[in-house]
């Protein structure tokens, strides 16, 4: 059977091994310098650090205020995934069930956000936050981004919706289920590894967007990670050291979320729900 | 006490009528059976009746309550469908106990009455399990399970054996009806299966597009089919068809098939007049004739063409005049292909039908 896999399965890792260099030689230049004092970094950067120092991220977390930033990121980055993932699975609840023209033209024009990128409404939405009083606050940045992540989370769980049968909605209200009972207690359990999906789609962009921050918030107080990052990057000099801490530590919390919800894509919830 | 009262009930799907005009009564306790080919519009009765899909007009009430428009879940039902319908992601016992728990029933009482379902349906050893750890029928008993730990005024049943295998099936058969016997809940039970709904229904239903053509108890239906399409329907082997044409003889009036003249039973005799000289359609059910090796009166000799012993039954098919039927005997009867018999045709058993609309010509 090995012999039989080889050739292609060969070729294929190869593909996969190389691709994951790619990926991981970056990352793994960033961890090792982020812990290189300061000079070493420049003299040899691809190299072993010949002595370990937190020095960088004691220097971010404290006197660079990533404390502050690390929270704001978190904060909005959990409202918006929870308010993505809450609004998009009832509309897509709604819009699998109640099939008419009106549901139809509704998925459409969900569909159609997800081929209109958001950024082209920028200096609208800037002009509604501001007339609303939100910018320099983490409130102009949830809305924006709840729009941002609602056409992918709508059309990945209205089609994963369609996919549970019909009987276990209709056994459910027979059994004296409300909707919302129907919703919360049979359709959210079956569609939990969509709901994975949905949220590993979703975190990435939101917690590595830059451009709305940089445009919505001047205030310290309501900065998030990746724009402090971006302002570690000056004009005429960079702290180095500071930076890659930074970025390190905000690779963190999107690896972690990743390890979690990718046990979810394996589960194969649905099976024995009916006779196949 | 709960009767359910179908008025009049029609159902449209775009152009096509799925429920048409159907009106029918389930008395108190009684078990009665859609039957019907696919596509008949016996599901969407049953589904109008649970709530599930709403009639284009009509009434149907159950007890004395008028539930036309009323959710599922106002209507004291519960429900068995075809594919289980179980949910995969509670335990058995969870499964069991999700409608006690929508009412809002106390920790004690949902113990007491899944457990009270779990046993009547043999699965108190599984409720711990997930439904992917079960068999088709382990899953289906659970499904039962899960609609009669309510007690409701009603049980629907939407084809509950006809995903599971024909031993299970035949199992599960005689072990739902003695369960249903011991629930006296009003039940309405669809099927497609003939040998089903005769084994276990009160009553029957026969439908088609969407219309009931005979509601009747099942020997009634299968010894007295409303017509043509039911009496093709109902058993195995279907009712054989012969066409004939009525004739007088001698002033009493004949039922001529081939060379052969059939006298059918006096209560005919009004009906026929009206067919004199025309054709009928004879119809008789493959048991009901009776073959002779030796010839006899009143017996019409013919040529076995197929013999089929089927262990319990041998069965022969025959050709009459243009008609090509099948007969039932006992497995000893000697009958070998090419071989000439004798039948003989009891004329109490002979339903005549009009060759056009297929009715009996007896409305019984």
């Amino acid at each position: 059977m090995t012999r039989r896999l080889s050739a292609s399965s060969i070729a294929s890792h190869l593909v996969l091994l190389g691709w994951s260099l790619v990926v991981l030689i970056p990352v793994w230049t960033m961890l090792i310098n982020s812990v290189k004092p300061k000079r070493e970094i420049f003299r040899n950067p691809f190299g072993l650090p010949s002595e370990f120092t937190f020095e960088g991220y004691v220097d971010a977390w404290t006197a660079g205020r990533f404390d502050l930033y690390f929270r704001n990121s978190l904060i909005v980055s959990i409202v918006s995934l929870l308010l993505i993932l809450f609004l998009g699975s009832l509309a897509a609840y709604a819009l699998a069930n109640w099939r008419s023209r009106l549901s139809n033209i509704l998925y459409i024009y969900f569909i159609a956000g997800l081929m209109i990128p958001i950024r082209l409404g920028t200096i609208n939405l800037l002009q509604i936050i501001i007339s609303l009083g939100w910018n320099d606050s983490l409130l102009g940045l949830i809305p924006v981004y709840v729009a941002m992540g609602l056409p992918i989370a709508t059309f990945v769980l209205t089609t994963f919706i369609r996919s549970v049968p019909g009987e276990l909605n209709d056994a459910a209200r027979i059994d004296g289920a409300s909707e919302w009972r129907v919703y919360w207690s049979v359709i959210l359990p079956l569609i939990r590894p969509a709901l994975a999906t949905v949220t590993i789609f979703n975190l990435l962009p939101i917690w590595n967007d830059l451009w709305f921050p940089l445009i919505f918030i001047r205030d310290q107080q309501a900065r998030t990670v990746t724009l402090g990052v971006s302002l570690l990057f000056g004009q005429y000099q960079t702290d180095w050291t500071r930076a890659l801490s930074a970025l390190s530590m905000a690779a963190i919390p999107v690896l972690i979320t990743y390890l979690l919800m990718s046990s979810q894509f394996i589960k194969g919830l649905t099976a024995g729900a009916i006779k196949g | 006490m709960a009767e359910i009262r179908i008025e009049n009930v029609f159902k449209y799907f775009g152009k096509v009528t799925a429920v048409n005009n159907v009106s029918l009564t389930v008395h108190d306790q009684e078990f009665v059976v859609l039957l019907g080919p696919s596509g008949c519009g016996k599901t969407t009765l049953l589904r109008a009746v649970a709530g599930l899909g709403l009639p284009d007009s009509g009434r149907i009430s159950i007890g004395n309550r008028e539930v036309t428009y009323l959710p599922p879940r106002e209507r004291s039902i519960s429900m068995v469908f075809q594919n289980y319908a179980i949910f995969p992601h509670m335990t058995v016992y969870d499964n069991v106990a999700f409608g006690l728990k929508m009412r809002k029933a106390d920790k004690a009482e949902i113990d007491r009455n899944v457990r009270r379902a779990a046993e009547m349906l043999h699965i108190e050893e599984m409720l711990e399990r997930f439904p992917s750890q079960m068999s088709g029928g382990q899953r289906q008993r659970v499904a039962v399970a899960r609609a009669i730990a309510i007690k409701t005024d009603v049980l629907l049943m939407d084809e509950p054996l006809s995903n599971l295998d024909a031993l299970l099936r035949l199992e599960m058969r005689a072990e739902l009806k003695r369960l249903l016997a011991d629930l006296h809940t009003t039940t309405i039970y669809v099927t497609h299966d003939q040998i089903e709904a005769l084994s276990m229904g009160d009553r029957i239903a026969v439908m088609r597009n969407g219309e009931i053509l005979q509601c009747d108890a099942p020997t009634t239906v299968y010894d007295q089919p409303a017509n043509k399409f039911i009496g093709g329907f109902i058993g195995n082997p279907p009712m054989n068809f012969l066409l004939g044409q009525v004739q007088r003889h001698n002033g009493s009036l004949h039922v001529q098939v081939g060379d052969y003249a059939l006298k059918p039973a006096p209560i005919y005799d009004s009906e026929l007049k009206r067919y004199d000289g025309q054709q009928v359609v004879v119809g008789i059910r493959a048991e009901n004739m009776e073959a002779m090796s030796q010839p006899a009166e009143d017996a019409l000799q013919v040529r076995v063409m197929v013999v089929e012993p089927l262990g319990s039954q041998t069965l022969l098919t025959i050709k009459i005049h243009e008609d090509i039927i099948k007969l039932a005997t006992h497995p000893d009867f000697p009958a070998v292909p090419d071989q000439d018999i004798w039948v003989r045709f009891p004329a109490e058993k002979i339903r005549l039908m009009d060759p056009q609309s297929g009715k009996t010509l007896l409305s019984s």
